[in-house]
């Protein structure tokens, strides 16, 4: 089996038995060029790489991840498109999908992740779906062999905490901050702790997301972490017009920071 | 039926839940504990009575109209939310809210606002309790409610323009939610209506249930018996069921009015979007449609949770109305009763006007739920 097939959490558990720290970079679906960014990503060492479906109301989200999305939005690219286009890209590690609830509930929970499998994508985040309103996604997604995988926050309690490391599948998403997607100047005290707070409760792999912009950033989390997530400060070269060439460049610094580590 | 707790985290029927980041679970699972031993506790009931009659000016009255009735050809009555201090119903709402994000240690409180009504009714309990406020309000908003957002400002209120979207209503939400998400610590979300994640939409109706509890009884007093139908503008539709609250358990038809540039329920279509399972004006592929409506409080893709559940179960209709049907209304609540409508409770009255055949020989009670001295400058354009 390829990484692709094999799935995310299997793949990163691999990682991390190598010694490694996980580096999953975000790239905006639909964005121009984002096909090939995905690939420049995955070529320059990333271990997933998690794609966007824009949805008309992210409230997850910053201003970066924002004017991407509406870019794509008012370009009238569907979620089915990208999710094609997906499927006919030639990548060797698994991919997720981000995109909110609404989107998966109007195209019918077994239909996406049916739709999901077929385009060889391991994983999903649905941000806006938290862990006590996801019993139906879960069970359509595992019907599937999909990876639901869920976000855990500085402010989940530790009774809840438990019930998300335990349920989650790919890897446990650790919002590093209470707050939306965006490059911060400082790590927040928070990601710390919450990647440390997961740490202890699971043997899946915990990944740190929101506000980890630089590579210095990255490592710091890292330390505690299996690995993060980067999101806008991709996303940011895209909309600077750098285009897979500098996605690919900046995550080459990441991958080089992680392992110089 | 009965329009009682919602069950199974926050269900109406198949409507409702709590669909918002793990950032926010603990703290509308707090909110709901909060609310529910305060709205259990004599002493919360009785601070929030003395606020709504000696701050609001609670009870408001009900308000026999006869030279409209004259010319609609069947009786009018109007519940005059009007007059409430701050000019809408909304009031009613806020002060509940400020009220328990105080007894919860928060400090702050941050809302969004389409019409500027609900945002200056929080600036004004943000005063009223010492609190920081911020009212998000979409750029296209601002600019069609000068007033409101001057009067936010003189309550000290900061006022945020939503700049993404459709720069309306559904994108002060976002705004809105995206600082609750950032600040949920030290602020409360004043939201103002019945709808978002469980608990508001059980909440708002509840801090609204005093204008059905009132009009329940005014209506015995002056009619002797229930009206025959009971009717309001429904955005997200939060002055509707504080209305319909009073009456669900009659045989009163209950009708929600909505604009045809807004009409969730009419539409049909199930989404879920800023915490809830509710209709919603979306594309086939779910994303958010932007509402269109001459009155920026009703310019809402969606609809409470509990109105689709009252829709489908079929205690409540809704029916929606043009926005030329809407400044009829307008003028003519205005010429026939001294009453200028907010363009809001207009689009009932402009229902109640298209349907004089229908309502002839009934009794009708309609939710004036705000004034229109905020709609003013807006309407001297339309009417030239």
């Amino acid at each position: 089996m390829t990484p692709r097939e094999e799935g995310i959490e299997n793949t990163l558990l691999q990682a991390i038995a190598d010694g490694r720290k996980c580096l999953v970079p975000y790239i905006t679906g639909g964005f121009e060029g984002y096909l090939e960014a995905i690939s420049a990503a995955a070529e320059a060492g990333a271990n997933a790489i998690e794609i966007g479906i824009p949805f008309s109301d992210p409230v997850m989200d910053g201003p970066t991840i924002q004017a991407a999305n509406d870019m794509v939005l008012s370009d009238g690219i569907t979620p089915l498109q990208i999710i094609n286009e997906i499927a006919s890209l030639d990548v060797d590690i698994p991919l997720a999908v981000m995109t909110y609830y609404n989107v998966v509930y109007r195209f019918g929970l077994e239909r996406f992740a049916s739709n999901l499998s077929e385009a060889g994508i391991s994983g999903i985040i649905l941000p806006d779906l938290p862990l006590i309103e996801a019993s139906s996604w879960k069970s359509a997604a595992n019907t599937k062999n999909r990876e639901a995988i869920l976000l855990a926050a500085p402010t989940t309690t530790q009774e809840h905490l438990k019930k998300i490391c335990d349920e989650t599948r790919g890897f446990v998403y650790a919002v590093g901050l209470l707050g939306i997607t965006g490059a911060r100047k400082e790590l927040a005290e928070s990601a710390k702790i919450i990647a440390s707070r997961c740490k202890e409760m699971t043997e899946k792999p915990v990944l740190v997301g929101v506000g980890i912009g630089t590579p210095d950033q990255a490592v710091k989390v890292s330390k505690v972490s299996d690995g993060c997530i980067v999101g806008s400060a991709i996303v940011q070269k895209l909309l600077d017009g750098g285009g897979p060439e500098a996605v690919g460049k900046l995550v080459s610094e990441f991958r080089l920071a992680l392992d110089n580590d | 039926m009965a329009m009682t707790e919602p069950i199974n985290n926050g269900r109406f029927g198949n409507f409702g839940g709590m669909f918002v980041p793990e950032t926010l679970i603990p703290a509308c699972q707090e909110l709901e504990k909060a609310f529910k031993e305060a709205w259990g506790s004599e002493e919360f009931r009785n601070e929030l009575s003395t606020l709504l009659k000696d701050y609001a000016g609670r009870p408001s009255p009900i308000t026999e109209c006869e030279r409209i009735s004259d010319e609609l050809g069947y009786k009018v009555l109007l519940k005059r939310e009007d007059l409430n201090h701050t000019g809408s119903h909304k009031i009613n709402n806020v002060l509940g809210q400020a009220l328990l994000a105080k007894s919860m240690g928060k400090t702050r409180l941050v809302a969004e606002t389409g019409a500027g009504q609900h945002g200056v009714a929080t600036a004004t309990a943000a005063a009223l309790f010492g609190m920081d406020c911020v009212v998000y309000m979409g750029e296209v908003d601002i600019e069609r409610q000068k007033l409101n957002v001057f009067r936010m400002r003189l309550l000290g209120a900061e006022v945020r323009p939503a700049l993404s979207g459709s720069r309306t209503l559904k994108d002060a939400i976002n705004e809105a939610m995206r600082d609750w998400v950032a600040t949920v610590e030290e602020s409360h979300y004043c939201l103002g209506s019945v709808m978002g994640p469980h608990p508001y939409p059980w909440m708002v109706r509840e801090f609204h249930r005093v204008i059905g509890l009132e009009a329940y009884s005014q209506c015995q007093d002056i009619l002797g018996a229930d009206p025959d139908v009971v009717t309001a503008c429904v955005g997200g539709g939060s002055n509707a069921l504080g209305i319909f609250s009073g009456f669900v358990e009659t045989d009163a038809e209950l009708i929600g009015v909505e604009p045809a540039g807004g009409a969730a329920v009419a539409r049909g279509i199930p989404g879920v979007v800023h915490g809830s399972l509710s209709y919603l004006l979306q594309d086939e592929w779910g994303q958010v449609l932007e509402a269109e409506s001459i009155s920026a409080g009703l310019d809402y893709p969606g609809i409470g949770p509990e109105h689709a559940h009252l829709a489908e179960t079929g205690r409540a209709r809704y029916e929606k109305v043009n926005d030329k049907e809407v400044v009829e209304a307008f003028q003519l609540l205005s010429r026939t009763e001294g009453i200028i409508p907010a363009l809001e409770p207009a689009h009932a009255l402009a229902w109640m006007s298209r349907e004089r055949e229908y309502l002839s020989g009934k009794t009708v009670l309609l939710n004036l739920s705000g004034r229109g001295d905020k709609d003013a400058t807006q309407m001297m354009e339309v009417l030239g």
